[in-house]
């Protein structure tokens, strides 16, 4: 028992380091690195560490072979694609399927790529995350410092939207929408994805701002600082570690939405996730996989990108109590 | 320089009554403790001064003027909290001048302020840190700080020095006796650290239970404690408490119980005493004479159980028929525990209080 133990301690010592590492202490990385290497008993292969590896290794080939398949695909000419051979690596390599799926496939009627589709959801998305996070942080430091009255009522309320499903809306949405000539029109998506946003980013923030220290705000109220001074000077300085994580939450999960882009952004606003639907599944004549495959993955690289860049900030944001429970 | 009035302060939080009818006068420049256990509204009741908490019924008046729903910035006051409250992204320098900045004090004026307060408190090399920089007993000069550029006539201190270590606190405490006779400004202190409340306070008020037990100068409440509680509150180690009875004999009045009879003919009653009552004396342990046999009453006996050294002096804890009852001793002696000693009570300082109500006699 006390042997297994000791396994998972190198392996927790491990794991230290790379967080350590991770967080750029170096001193820690250092420390939990010498006191790994200190312990020189070998990490012997127990059947349960052979189990771990096996699970983890089959759950992230789950995840990954499709990645594979798509890549391999999307650079492979048709002639090769007719072969069936699903693995195997392009003979001749091409990236024309990824030329034609930028600037020439046909999405619907028009054939101009999926570039439009791309500043679309760019045109979507910048002002989406910033309104809905904006509203979001402002929603969540009045009701954690100024406690209005009827608080808690508004934010049960405002909760209570956040687990309607977004599909029981949609109609409704509509016809409040076009009652107000905002429906298919870029304003009109952008609205909705502020309001979709509210719930989260409220409650992200509120929680945020719960776990800072009350007496900061009484002291900034006896200096004389107003609802807006303090939120714009003290308190929006110090959310750096949560606006991270909402940046990151609010780009993912607007640049992959596709109902509400379909109902309304109308036609010349169509975010990139629809335009990829309408390549893949309107397509008459051959089916052009690589194409297909290649405008996928463009489709995909913007979340992906923001996860690779800043991925690391969003588990030490999480970490850090940026979001809590 | 101004002084504050609570008048019938009501203040209810969650539906409890924190502070009940509560009546305070602040002189103009005094130094006020407000000293008591946790929980008893000391806090509270500051927080209200400030203007942070709203009160139920009742007034609060700063410098004469009506100030119960007074924003906190137009009270004229500054607080200085328990934890700090530094502005984490703020250098020093402008945690001083932020609530300058935002009343539009001039440029001038702002850093005339600051450098007064920073050369008062020595932060002249801080000024362009961050509070994460700075050490505990650093942070809480910058928190005095912030509050001294106010140029409040009201200064509010928050158990300021609780959360610093014991050779600092004393340091900072001399810092801030400075600093009142300084500034002159009126001062209430909030703690529960009797020693910091005794040397501070020019009067005290001792709460219980959002109820003020005595408002009085530390000397009186030390000496003549208004009640049980107030007696027991102050004085380290407590004081040594006796139940028994008061009876007349003739012209003399004793108090009694079935282990030692005291003369208190000269104790200074509130009310001639009459008759007999049930009531508790109080001697301090400074008021038992160790091993002396020439004290005013007679020698008594008991067991030393615990000899406690303080440095300069020593607290002996002696059973005496059941009770521990404490005792000071300054000489070096050798006292042994577990053997019997003799001891007397001096009757110059007693105190005799009321066996059911408590209040002082």
């Amino acid at each position: 028992m006390g042997y297994v133990v000791k396994q998972e301690n190198a392996v927790i010592a491990v794991a230290e380091a790379s967080s350590a590492a991770a967080n750029d202490s170096g001193v820690a990385a250092a420390n939990a690195l010498s006191s790994a290497a200190g312990r020189r008993r070998k990490l012997a292969w127990t059947p349960a560490r052979a189990g771990v590896y096996a699970f983890l290794i089959v759950a992230a080939l789950f995840f990954l072979l499709p990645l594979y398949v798509m890549l391999v695909t999307s650079v492979k000419p048709m002639e090769e694609i007719r072969l069936g051979t699903l693995f195997a690596l392009p003979v001749n390599l091409t990236l024309e399927p990824w030329v034609q799926a930028w600037q020439s496939a046909c999405t619907g009627l028009e054939c101009d790529g999926i570039r439009g589709g791309f500043w679309n959801s760019v045109a979507i998305v910048v002002p989406s995350t910033i309104l809905s996070i904006a509203i979001g942080a402002v929603n969540g430091y009045a009701l954690s410092f100024w406690r209005p009255r009827g608080a808690g009522v508004l934010f049960a309320i405002l909760m209570m939207g956040a687990f309607i499903p977004v599909q029981v809306m949609v109609y409704p949405l509509v016809r409040v929408l076009a009652a107000v000539d905002l429906f298919s029109s870029l304003p009109g998506i952008v609205l909705i994805h502020t309001i979709f946003g509210m719930p989260v980013m409220t409650l992200l923030f509120r929680n945020y701002y719960a776990a800072l220290p009350m007496e900061l705000f009484k002291a900034a109220r006896i200096d004389g600082g107003g609802f807006w001074r303090i939120f714009l000077q003290l308190m929006l300085p110090m959310s750096t570690p949560v606006i991270v994580v909402a940046v990151i939450m609010q780009v993912t999960g607007i640049w992959n939405d596709f109902l509400l882009g379909l109902v309304f952004a109308g036609s010349e606003h169509l975010p990139m996730t629809v335009q990829l639907n309408n390549i893949i599944n309107t397509t008459t004549g051959e089916r052009l996989y690589n194409v297909n495959m290649a405008a996928t993955i463009l489709t995909s690289v913007v979340p992906l990108a923001l996860y690779f860049i800043s991925g690391r900030w969003f588990v030490r944001g999480i970490a850090s109590g940026a979001v809590k429970g | 320089m101004s002084n504050v009035a609570i008048r019938n302060l009501q203040i209810e939080l969650g539906g409890t009554k924190v502070i009940e009818s509560l009546n305070l006068d602040v002189k103009a420049g005094e130094f006020v403790v407000l000293l008591g256990p946790s929980g008893c509204g000391k806090s509270t009741l500051l927080h209200s001064i400030a203007g942070l908490i709203d009160t139920t019924s009742g007034q609060i008046e700063i410098g004469g003027k009506d100030m119960t729903w007074a924003d906190p910035k137009d009270r004229g006051i500054a607080l200085v909290f328990q934890s700090y409250a530094l502005y984490p992204t703020m250098n020093v320098e402008n945690n001083m001048s932020f609530g300058l900045r935002i009343s539009g004090t001039p440029k001038a004026e702002i850093a005339r302020r600051v450098s007064r307060a920073s050369d008062m408190l020595q932060l002249g090399p801080l000024l362009k840190r961050k509070p994460a920089n700075l050490s505990g007993g650093q942070r809480q000069r910058v928190a005095i700080g912030r509050a001294i550029v106010r140029e409040a006539d009201v200064m509010l201190f928050d158990e300021p020095l609780s959360n610093l270590d014991a050779k600092l606190r004393t340091e900072l405490r001399r810092e801030l006796k400075q600093l009142h006779k300084q500034l002159g400004a009126t001062m209430i202190y909030v703690t529960h650290d009797q020693v910091e409340a005794m040397t501070l306070a020019q009067r005290m008020a001792v709460m219980k239970g959002g109820v003020v037990q005595q408002f009085d100068t530390p000397a009186n409440i030390y000496n003549e404690p208004a009640n049980l509680f107030v007696a027991t509150f102050l004085g380290s180690p407590g004081m040594n408490l006796f139940r028994g009875r008061l009876e007349q004999h003739g012209g003399r009045t004793l108090f009694r119980n079935e282990h030692l009879a005291v003369d208190v003919t000269h104790y200074p009653f509130r009310q001639p005493p009459v008759g007999t009552r049930e009531c508790v004396l109080g001697v301090r342990p400074e008021d038992i004479d160790i091993g002396n046999t020439d004290g005013a009453e007679g020698i008594l006996g008991a067991t030393v159980s615990l000899v406690e050294a303080m440095g300069a002096h020593r607290v002996l804890w002696l059973d005496f028929h059941g009770t521990q009852i404490a005792g000071i001793v300054q000489d070096q002696q050798k006292i042994d525990s577990d053997k019997d000693i003799s001891f007397s009570i001096r009757t110059k300082r007693l105190s005799l209080f009321d066996g059911a109500s408590e209040q002082r006699l």
